[in-house]
């Protein structure tokens, strides 16, 4: 069990500022943003620039599934909505989408990223905390994007 | 060089959940067959090559070249294990066409070959989803299964592909697989058994998925020149292509066509001096219902959307222009990950042999597989011919 514990450490350690922060890269060269942050701009390759780029977390839900059969780690959340969000930036990650009824997410909806427990190493492994999203609300006073071409 | 490089045997085990047998019982058994369709001895084999996703997840053994060369009692010849994920076994041939190309091998035993039913249906399910990209996919419950069902969300809102469509490919594969002795599923599925079967990852439903499966498929390949020595019945590997994308779904412009399918099989019918219309024969990665109507989209059986309309009219049915999955496909052969690729093309074989018995392809002389790797970040594509 202390193992287990010990192996997701490093795991989750090593990425806590994207998992926790929403933090990626910009290519100063060519403008794009990445998220994961990207070891080379795959477009300006070594003329690329990259510099470190918190997201703002706001985004449109482009695609989802709606999870009925998972490994263990997620079978206690089943079942859950997972979505590729398109970031206002530009860069679109893989997240859960919560505190909404499954049968109410579309895609274009307007979402915007909470905190919140992932998984669990394991049984009495190290707890995973980082990224979901959720509806944006009018009263949180966040801009109303319209879901456009999506 | 310029030496083309010939298929002179073909052997695949029944694919199944196979309980008493271990990877390398299986991978043995399709191997022994293929060298005894070709009718070589051991000496004449001077490399071999190994296709497999994870056997160290999935049984605790890595190695496999050598274990492989041990088993079959063929001494010091040397062994490459290859791994792409799904499209390990299609990079298994591709390894073994470029090696005999090249002049260092004259002929060699290609096995595609994977264990699966030893670990629980959820570590299964966790092991496959390291084909995509595991650290900002499957770590946030982006299960393998989902990233698929985010291809068939996005093609039925942007295309109208129905949930009848996404049934079709099922239906037709397993009518197929009833005439192949070696598939798992040897029985017809109807429409409303798929429409109706549980959720798995909304929209897509167990029926659409392909199983978990234990199987090996082998070849004989060797130089054009040394194959009359063994056969009158060669079937030439005219074209071998192989093209990668993100591995992230995540990070494609678009997830309704796989930009690596499109590129790799464009560059393979160039190469052959082909064009698709000449192709009488098809098998492609239908590991889910949505990748065979997006692959018979990017291969050009259809325009792009039109995936499901083409199932619709039969097009791509035994006797339909294209027929494709002739061998019940991934969905029903079953898809033991490593030996998917090969086992393609022992089927596109058979057809060019005029050996697949009730499934058999009037007068097919040209044919071509696509296997995938993960959510399409690799492609390889063969074309083969008689």
């Amino acid at each position: 069990m202390i193992e287990m514990a010990e192996r997701g450490v490093a795991q989750v350690w090593r990425r806590i500022k994207s998992i926790y922060k929403l933090q990626g890269n910009k290519c100063e060269t060519c403008g794009t943003h990445y998220f994961p942050p990207r070891l080379v701009c795959p477009q300006c390759r070594r003329k690329g620039k990259l510099e470190p780029f918190t997201f703002k977390g706001l985004g449109t839900i482009y695609t989802f599934a709606v999870v009925h059969q998972a490994p263990e780690d997620f079978k206690r959340q089943m079942p859950y909505v997972i979505a590729q969000v398109d970031l206002d930036e530009g860069a679109r990650l893989t997240a859960q989408i919560v505190n909404v009824d499954k049968e109410d997410v579309k895609i274009g909806m307007r979402v915007r990223v909470c905190f919140r427990r992932i998984k669990e190493f394991g049984p009495g492994g190290i707890i995973v905390y980082g990224y979901k999203f959720e509806p944006t609300m009018r009263v949180t006073g966040h801009e109303e994007k319209a879901a456009t071409t999506n | 060089m310029n030496n083309r490089v010939a298929i002179i045997g073909v052997g695949i085990n029944k694919f199944g959940e196979l309980w008493d047998k271990n990877l390398m019982d299986i991978a043995y058994e399709a191997g022994m067959y293929a060298i005894w369709d070709a009718g070589i001895s051991g000496a004449d084999i001077d490399g071999m090559v190994i296709g497999n996703m994870s056997a160290g997840r999935f049984t605790g053994q890595e190695h496999l070249g050598a274990l492989a060369v041990d088993m079959a009692g063929l001494g010091d010849i040397p062994a490459y294990s290859v791994e792409a994920a799904c499209a390990s076994g299609g990079a298994a041939v591709r390894q073994a066409y470029m090696a005999i190309k090249s002049g260092e091998h004259d002929l060699m035993v290609v096995l595609g070959c994977e264990k699966m039913s030893d670990v629980s249906q959820s570590e299964a399910m966790n092991t496959i989803s390291v084909a995509s990209d595991w650290e900002w996919e499957g770590t946030f419950g982006g299960t393998f299964p989902a990233l698929y069902a985010f291809m068939a969300r996005r093609h039925m809102h942007d295309y109208g592909t129905t949930e009848e469509h996404l049934a079709l490919p099922v239906v037709k594969n397993h009518a197929n697989a009833a005439h192949n002795p070696f598939a798992q599923f040897q029985s017809p599925v109807p429409l409303d058994v798929v429409m109706s079967s549980a959720m798995l990852a909304e929209p897509l439903r167990v029926l659409h998925s392909s199983p978990v499966t234990d199987g090996a498929a082998g070849l004989v390949v060797c130089r054009e020149d040394l194959a009359k020595k063994y056969t009158d019945t060669p079937v030439i590997i005219e074209a071998s292509d192989q093209r990668s994308d993100t591995l992230a779904l995540h990070d494609r412009k678009s997830i309704t066509t796989m930009s690596s399918v499109v590129t790799s099989t464009r560059c393979a019918l160039k190469q052959a001096n082909l064009e698709l219309k000449d192709i009488d024969v098809l098998e492609l990665h239908d590991s889910f219902s949505i990748g065979e109507i997006i692959l018979t989209e990017d291969v050009g059986i259809a325009k792009k959307g039109e995936g499901g309309k083409a199932l619709e009219e039969g097009i791509t049915e035994i006797g339909g222009k294209f027929p494709v999955n002739t061998s019940g496909g991934l969905k029903a052969r079953g898809h033991p990950v490593g030996a998917t690729g090969v086992a393609q093309i022992v089927e596109l074989v058979l057809q060019l042999r005029g050996d697949a018995d009730k499934r058999q392809v009037d007068g097919a002389e040209k044919a071509l597989a696509v296997n995938i790797g993960g959510t399409g970040a690799t492609s390889i594509v063969h074309v083969l011919g008689r």
